[in-house]
This record gives structure tokens, C-alpha cells and sequence, in this order.
């Protein structure tokens, strides 16, 4: 604070004309909040809806409709999500094989679980996280970051989280090991899924043209040039790389192209659509030999 | 205007008590020593620790020992699992509004409460040691606008615990048996707040000089002492809500009223409320100035206004420079207890508030440093810095509008065809990281100009190495501008990602050298600088607009980042022990949140408007009526 100042000492009287001050000052205050509120306004308005208890309809439950369960918890309630994606805050599950990523870990020196197969090794990550924290992920010498997913906040079932195995083990064309629940104890009876499985595209030509690609890409009857020419992108892309561009776009933007693909074609699509559209568009033209490996696998 | 005359020749108490009091305060000085002063405020310091201390202790202690008795009929005493029955409405009025609004302006009212004797204390302390009457009287004055606000902080945290209890029963009932006799102790220090309050409020002339004024400082280091603990006591509540702790995952208490008090976020939001309360009361009693100001019918009057908003200003802008790190550190406790809430908090749903925060800060900063600039017309020597304003104006408004550009384009689908996408080809690049970076980095440094020549524009410096330390200074800045804008385009734009959050604390090192050489370079200058008159009341009204702008910019942002730390909760009432199975039990979009911190602030503002009216009140005094 200053103090080595001098005060005016000039006793005239001020002369207010106009509208009162109070009225000015209140209006001023007033018209700022309301451009603070005008832009809140402007954003995208979503909603956090607390997850829904429905009940599942274990006569009618198949394994298709068991994994849909299992993808619908993984990117819902479960809240997997949050940490399993392309930010690198934890192993991208969605763009890993993880029946393949589970052998690998399982047959690693630095594995110190119980799990003995896939199946096992996910349920331990679920409900063990902290037995074998992947290399590069969480900090050394402290606990797995990963909740314990049978424990509040996420308080999963097991069917719930049968289920998310399920989806794990199918999501990359592998077979679910995991059984279908039959005898259901008093508390797991209710499943925030849905007992309907969403309606799976026939083949790789519906999906594409479902989720618009042709819009923007050479494909099908297409010519359109905004994104690069999908007919020839097994020749530039190998499976893994043409998978990992449909699930995050944002990761390597094709040269002369804009980014302005969508991101949520991962949350759109099932995993057989995604798996459908892979085969297809890498049997459009050669196949490059390069394997590249995921980050944290 | 054209009178000037000296500090100490002017009194703005119409009963022309200050006159005395510089001379009263001299004799402070002159019969108790620096030492004396020295020992005095250790002991003093050292005393009230203690004392906290022990009434803690000892309340801890008691409430512990009645905890063991209890225990062994509450421990099996799990959360409840609230159904329907368990909320009530108020007609068809949202519970969850109805609480939102009275909760949010009880804490509007407490932080300013709370936070204006932490000031108006340091400063009463600085009369003394300068001998100078307006702080004392400045002091007083703060106290008086509070002194309102008091009543109404408790009848609207009286409102919010009625309609607590009502509306959410069962809730408050497990609180309760929670912190059972804790809530106790919260009331007893309540008497306690009310009591020093008032003894330190109309004792301010009764124990004005000698030694008595010591006991009158001695009363507010009190005051502060019970307001900040009482502050930690409500903190505990919220923090626990957010991060139980002292109970096991079914919600039955395990530990003891400290275990449920010290939890993870407990001090982190300690000291971030404690800091951000400074910078609000600051920012309020700013807009008091500024409306006194603008309402002042002579020029004396004018004056005094003017000097008090510049301090206000000042202590808002203090205050609110930590308040990033304290923000950090609740953050970083908040990603550890739960990486989950964290996410939710930064990466979630709530993401899009923080191009509202932007908006806000960007607020902020520009209404000060337009404050600084209006300023400078004060002083007849800040003519030698005026022609740099235009070029810190435009490095701000550029620099703010980077930073609200947001990363995705809100558009219709005609317009994303029209665009040839969602990000746009040019200010695509601006809503990213490290363009975020380059921006706030520039607006942080273009800020500590304006303050650094605000404090040059009173002082010409007369030490011969003037000009080295000026082109020292200059290149300072040049090397710190240019490289916070190299490490943000090259390490965000033409490298891998991995570099770019290495390169942001680069930046921030960058920023902080300019900062603290500022400081220091202008401290060893102005070691014999002569003192150039200012005129105090010659800041134009246009400029004191910002002193309305601050306040209302920090009310909003604190209801603001209280929904965001509500909210990461989701749909629990006590994280992962007791759901929130009521209509509300979910994150209302921002939209909605905006709408009401909207009517919790205008409400704070009406209510803020009465406060300087009462306030006013008090200096009326109607004419006997002649007949």
C-alpha cells in the first residue's frame, strides 16, 4: 500500500447529474452477471445422470447380449472410460487386443497375481487393481490408481462385472470364456443394462454408410475428398492403425486433411461393427506388414 | 483539485477526532519500543495458538471421550439407504434449489465476514506502526460495513439449517451422529465470534491510544483466531461429505471426531477457502469504496474513497495471486484420494466450466489492471509510462481471447459444413494447451507491468545505476515474453505431446523470474527515489467501475468452482458411503448451474446494496425541525 501520498483537500461540493449512481452501479453489475450466464448458456448442456438400477431378465440373457451389457457398463455406469482412453492416463482398453494384452502381462517376470487366463486377469484387475499395475501406469511404490470396482462408487455386481469380462474378451473376435449367470444371489439381481442388445449392422457397407463416412471420405459410391480416400488406405494404414483411426481420429491426422473427424465413432459403434469395417476397409488394397505396439500394453 | 496538501492534515471523521489521533499514536511508538513491540506479538501469537490449541484439544478430548461411550450403540449404526420418504419439498420448489440459494449466499455472507477483520486487523496494526490516522480510520470503517453483514450471515446460516433439517432428515440425522457433539463446539464458538465481534467493534474509539490499543489489536488477533477456526469447523463438514474419512465403507464410525475431521481434503480447502475469502471480502468492500466514491458530495469525501478503494484493490489482487497454488493443491489431494473425482472434476462433464472460469479470471485481470491504468492519472509522473498502456491492452484482450477460444466449436450442422469442420482452419490451433499457455503466461507478466508502473509513477529514482537497472529490467521482460511464446509454439505445436507439459512449467518459471526480479530490482531502486505527489480522487469514474467488477467477477466465480466441488460428488451425499437417492440425485448442466448462481449473486448483490445503505445510515442525522 502506498502512504507516502497526499489526499485532496478540495472542499467543493460535486454536482451529480443523470441517472443515481446506485441505479448505474446496479445496472453495470447486473448486465456483467448476465454475460457471465449468456456464455454458460452458449456451451453444450449435458447433464451427469445418476446410473439407473434395471433389472435383467436372466431367461432371456444370450452371450451377445451379455457383452452388449458389459460394453454399455464399460462406457457407463462402470465409468471405465474416464481413465481408459487415448489420454494415456491408463491402458487404452478399447484400442487394445486384451485377450492378447491379458496373455502378455500374465506371462510377464514382473506379474505377481493369481490369475492363470484372461478371464482371471481382468477379474483381478477389477477387484484386485492393485496385485499388478501395468508397467508405465500409476506411481511406483504406491497403490493401483484403479477403484476396486465391486466397492462404492462404482459398485459393480458380478453380473456386472461378468459382463465387462464378457466384453473384453469379445470385443477383439475372441470367444468369452466367462459363463452366462444363471443362479443369482439375493443381492446381484438388478444390472444397470439393458436385456436387449442394440440391433448390429449386417456388414461392413451398412456400418459405413450408418455413421455417414462417405460424407466426407472416398468409399463406397463416394468421391468425396474432405477426408483422405478410403479405398486406398490399406495400402498406406496397417489393421491396427486403421482401427486406431476410427476410435481416435486425433491421434495422427493424415497429412493435407483437416482434423475434424468425430471422436465418438468408438462409442457409436459395437465392437463388431468396428471389427467389420477393419476387415474391410484393410482387404480394400495390400496390406502393409508393419505391427506396431500399443502404448502400455 | 488544485489544493494539496499534507496526509496528516486531514481528518474524515466528522467529530474531528483524528486530528489527536496521529499524535496518539506517536506516543504509542514513543513509550513502547520496537522490542517491546517485537515480544509483545510473539508472546501474543504464541498465546493465541496455544489457546486454540487447547480448547481444541480439550474439546477433542471430551468429545472423543463421549464418542467411546457412545460408540459402543453408534458404531453398528451404518449409513441409512434413503428411499423416498426420507426428502421432503417445500410445495413444488426443488429441495436441491432451495438449499443451493440459501447455502450459497450464507457463504457469500461468511466469507466476507470472516475475511474483512483478517484485513482490517493488519491494517489497524499498520496505523500504528505508521503513526498515519487514516488507516485507523479506514479500519473502522471496513468494520462497520461487515458489522451488517454479520446479522444477516447468521439469519441465513440459521435459514440453512432449518431447511436442512426439513428437507433432508434423515441426512442431517447421520451428520449428527457423525460429528455428533462437534456441531457443539461449532455453536460455542459462534457465541464466541459474536461476542469478540462485537467488544472489537465498539471498542474501536474506547481503546484507541497507548497501550489500550494494543489491547484493542490483541482483540481482533482474537476475533480472527475464533473466525478462522470456526471457518475449519464448517470446512470439515463439506470436506467430509466429499472424502469420508473416521468410518468404514458402510458409513459407521470407526475413529474419532479428529479422524472424521482431518480428511484428505481438510486442509487443502482450509486454505484455499481462507485465502479466496480474503481476496472476496477485498473485492467487496472495493465495490463499498467505489460506490462511496461515486456518491461523494465534496471532493475530501472523494478522496478518502479513492484511497480506500486502491487499498481494497490491492488486498483483492494479493489475496487473489496465491490462490492458483492453493486451487493446485486441493486439486492434486482431490486426484489422490480419487483419481475418479478428479477426472470428473477436469475431464468430465464439468470440462466446459473451465472456459467459464476463463472468462472470469480474464475478468478479473482485465478490470484490474484497468483499475491500475485509470490509476496512474493520479500522478503526474506516470506520463512517462502511459504510452506502454495500449501495447499491455492489446497483449491482454489478445491474450484472453485465446484463451476462451474453446478446443471444439459449438456449431449447426450447416454451419460445420460451411467451416469445413468443427475446428475452425485459423483459430483451430488457438483452442488448445499450449496456446492456453502462451496466453495466460503473457497475461500474468502484461499484468505485473502495469503494477510495476504503478508503483513507478509516484518515484523518481535518483540511484546512479538507474539506467542499468532499467535495461536490466527491459531485458527481463523481453527474454521472458520471448520465451514463454517460443516454448508454447514449438514444444505445443512441432514436437511430441510428452514435451508439452514440461514445457508449461517452463513458462511459469519464465513468468515468476519477471516477477521476482521486478520486485526486487524496484525495491533496490527506489532506495532514496523521491516522492511525487498523487493526487488522491482524480481517478476518472469510468475507472473506478472496475472496483464493481472485481466483486462481482469473484462472486461468481466462487459459486462457480462451489458447484464443481459439489458436484464431484455425483450422486452421492457422502461419497461411496451414502447415496443420493433423491429427484435430484444428478449434475444439472451448467447451463441450469449458471442460471442459479445467477440468483444466488444478484440476490448477494441486493443484499450487499442494503449493507452499504445501512451502513450509510448511520452518518444521516435529520435536522431539528425549526418550529
Amino acid at each position: 500500500m502506498t502512504t507516502q501520498n497526499t489526499l485532496s483537500q478540495d472542499t467543493e461540493s460535486i454536482q451529480h447529474s443523470g441517472l443515481p449512481v446506485i441505479v448505474k452501479v446496479l445496472a453495470f453489475m447486473v448486465i456483467l452477471v448476465l454475460i457471465f450466464t449468456g456464455i454458460a448458456n452458449l456451451l453444450p448442456q449435458v447433464e451427469g445422470q445418476a446410473p439407473k438400477e434395471t433389472k435383467v431378465d436372466l431367461a432371456a440373457l444370450t452371450m451377445d447380449s451379455y457383452i452388449a451389457m458389459g460394453e454399455q457398463l464399460f462406457k457407463g455406469k462402470g465409468t471405465c472410460t474416464l481413465c481408459h482412453n487415448e489420454l494415456g492416463r491408463a491402458p487404452n482398453i478399447l484400442a487394445l487386443d486384451m485377450v492378447a494384452t491379458a496373455k502378455k502381462h500374465l506371462s510377464s517376470d514382473e506379474y505377481k497375481g493369481e490369475a492363470k487366463n484372461s478371464e482371471g486377469y481382468f477379474r483381478e484387475s477389477m477387484l484386485e487393481p492393485s496385485k499388478y499395475v501395468v508397467p508405465g501406469f500409476g506411481k511406483q511404490g504406491e497403490p493401483s490408481p484403479m477403484p476396486v470396482i465391486n466397492k462404492p462408487p462404482i459398485a459393480l455386481s458380478d453380473i456386472e462385472i461378468g459382463a465387462i469380462i464378457a466384453f473384453l474378451q469379445a470385443k477383439d473376435g475372441g470367444q468369452p470364456t466367462i459363463a452366462l449367470p444363471k443362479d443369482v444371489p439375493a443381492e446381484n439381481t438388478q444390472s444397470s443394462a439393458l436385456s436387449a442388445p442394440p440391433e448390429v449392422a449386417k456388414n461392413a457397407q451398412a456400418v459405413l454408410t450408418k455413421n455417414g463416412c462417405p460424407a466426407c471420405h472416398t468409399i463406397l459410391e463416394s468421391t468425396a475428398t474432405i477426408g483422405p480416400n478410403l479405398k486406398t488406405v490399406s495400402q498406406r494404414l496397417s489393421r491396427e492403425k486403421i482401427r486406431e483411426s476410427i476410435i481416435n481420429p486425433g491421434a495422427v491426422i493424415a497429412e493435407g486433411y483437416p482434423p475434424i473427424m468425430p471422436t465418438n465413432f468408438a462409442d457409436k459403434m459395437m465392437v463388431k461393427e468396428l471389427e467389420m469395417v477393419v476387415d474391410f476397409l484393410a482387404q480394400a488394397g495390400q496390406k502393409p506388414a508393419t505391427e506396431t505396439e500399443q502404448k502400455g500394453e | 483539485m488544485s489544493l494539496v496538501i499534507n496526509k496528516a492534515e486531514v481528518s474524515h471523521r466528522p467529530d474531528s477526532i483524528t486530528p489527536d489521533s496521529k499524535k496518539g499514536n506517536q506516543s504509542v511508538q514513543s513509550r513502547s519500543g520496537r522490542s517491546f513491540n517485537w515480544l509483545y506479538w510473539i508472546l501474543l501469537s504464541g498465546l493465541v495458538v496455544l489457546f486454540f490449541s487447547g480448547t481444541l484439544t480439550w474439546a477433542a478430548d471430551a468429545i472423543s471421550d463421549t464418542t467411546d461411550v457412545v460408540n459402543q450403540t453408534i458404531t453398528a449404526k451404518l449409513a441409512p439407504i434413503l428411499g423416498p420418504s426420507d426428502y421432503r419439498q417445500i410445495g413444488s420448489m426443488s429441495s436441491r434449489s432451495f438449499v443451493w440459494i440459501i447455502a450459497q449466499l450464507h457463504l457469500f455472507l461468511a466469507a466476507f465476514v470472516l475475511a474483512v477483520p483478517l484485513f482490517v486487523t493488519v491494517i489497524e496494526w499498520i496505523g500504528v506502526k505508521t503513526g498515519d490516522p487514516r488507516y485507523d480510520d479506514m479500519a473502522h470503517e471496513f468494520m462497520k460495513v461487515s458489522m451488517t453483514a454479520y446479522s444477516l450471515t447468521a439469519l441465513f446460516g440459521g435459514t440453512l439449517a432449518l431447511a436442512l433439517f426439513l428437507l433432508y432428515p434423515t441426512f442431517m440425522a447421520y451428520m449428527m451422529e457423525v460429528f455428533g457433539n462437534q456441531v457443539m463446539v461449532y455453536a460455542l464458538l459462534f457465541f464466541l465470534e459474536s461476542g469478540v465481534l462485537y467488544i472489537y467493534y465498539y471498542s474501536w474509539y474506547a481503546l484507541r491510544y497507548g497501550n489500550k490499543k494494543y489491547l484493542h489489536l490483541s482483540l481482533g488477533v482474537l476475533l480472527n483466531g475464533v473466525g478462522t477456526t470456526l471457518l475449519f469447523v464448517a470446512n470439515s463438514w463439506a470436506t467430509f461429505m466429499m472424502a469420508p474419512s473416521g468410518v468404514d465403507d458402510a458409513g459407521a464410525v470407526t475413529g474419532s471426531i479428529w479422524a472424521i475431521m482431518r480428511g484428505p481434503l481438510w486442509n487443502p480447502l482450509n486454505l484455499h477457502r481462507f485465502v479466496a475469502n480474503i481476496a472476496f471480502g477485498g473485492a467487496v468492500v472495493g465495490a463499498y469504496a467505489g460506490y462511496k466514491l461515486l456518491s461523494a458530495r465534496t471532493m475530501t469525501q472523494r478522496a478518502h474513497y479513492d484511497w480506500m478503494g486502491y487499498t481494497s484493490n490491492f488486498i483483492a489482487v494479493l489475496a487473489f495471486l496465491p490462490l492458483p497454488f492453493a486451487g493446485y493443491w486441493l486439486m492434486a489431494e482431490i486426484y489422490a484420494y480419487s483419481q475418479q473425482m478428479g477426472i470428473t472434476a477436469m475431464g468430465g462433464i464439468l470440462a466446459w466450466l473451465f472456459i467459464v472460469q476463463a472468462v472470469l479470471i480474464g475478468t478479473i485481470l482485465l478490470a484490474a489492471n484497468y483499475y491500475l491504468w485509470n490509476g496512474m492519472s493520479r500522478c503526474d509522473g506516470s506520463r512517462r509510462y502511459t504510452w506502454l498502456i495500449k501495447y499491455i491492452a492489446i497483449t491482454l484482450v489478445g491474450s484472453f481471447l485465446i484463451w476462451v477460444t474453446p478446443h471444439t466449436l459449438i456449431l449447426s450442422a450447416k454451419e460445420i459444413a460451411a467451416l469445413g469442420g468443427a475446428h475452425h482452419p485459423i483459430l483451430g490451433p488457438f483452442g488448445i494447451m499450449p496456446a492456453k499457455n502462451i496466453a495466460v503466461n503473457l497475461m500474468l507478466i502484461g499484468t505485473f507491468l502495469s503494477f510495476q508502473l504503478y508503483r513507478r509513477a509516484d518515484k523518481e529514482i535518483t540511484v546512479p545505476w538507474a539506467g542499468f537497472g532499467n535495461a536490466l529490467m527491459v531485458v527481463i521482460y523481453i527474454i521472458a515474453i520471448v520465451n514463454v511464446i517460443f516454448l508454447g509454439v514449438y514444444y505445443g505445436y512441432f514436437t511430441n505431446t510428452v514435451y508439452k507439459v514440461g514445457s508449461s512449467v517452463a513458462q511459469v518459471v519464465s513468468t515468476v523470474i519477471v516477477i521476482i526480479s521486478g520486485v526486487t530490482i524496484d525495491t533496490l531502486m527506489f532506495k532514496g527515489a523521491r516522492t511525487l505527489p498523487t493526487t488522491w480522487g482524480k481517478i476518472s469514474n469510468r475507472g473506478v467501475y472496475a472496483l464493481f467488477a472485481l466483486p462481482i467477477a469473484f462472486t461468481w466465480l466462487m459459486a462457480l468452482m462451489g458447484y464443481v466441488r459439489s458436484s464431484v460428488r455425483t450422486h452421492w451425499h457422502v461419497y461411496t458411503v451414502m447415496k443420493d437417492n433423491s429427484v435430484d440425485n444428478f449434475i444439472p448442466s451448467i447451463g441450469h448451474a449458471a442460471n442459479m448462481m445467477t440468483i444466488a449473486t444478484i440476490s448477494f448483490l441486493l443484499l450487499v446494496l442494503f449493507i452499504f445503505w445501512v451502513a450509510s445510515l448511520g452518518e444521516t442525522r435529520q435536522e431539528k425541525p425549526i418550529n
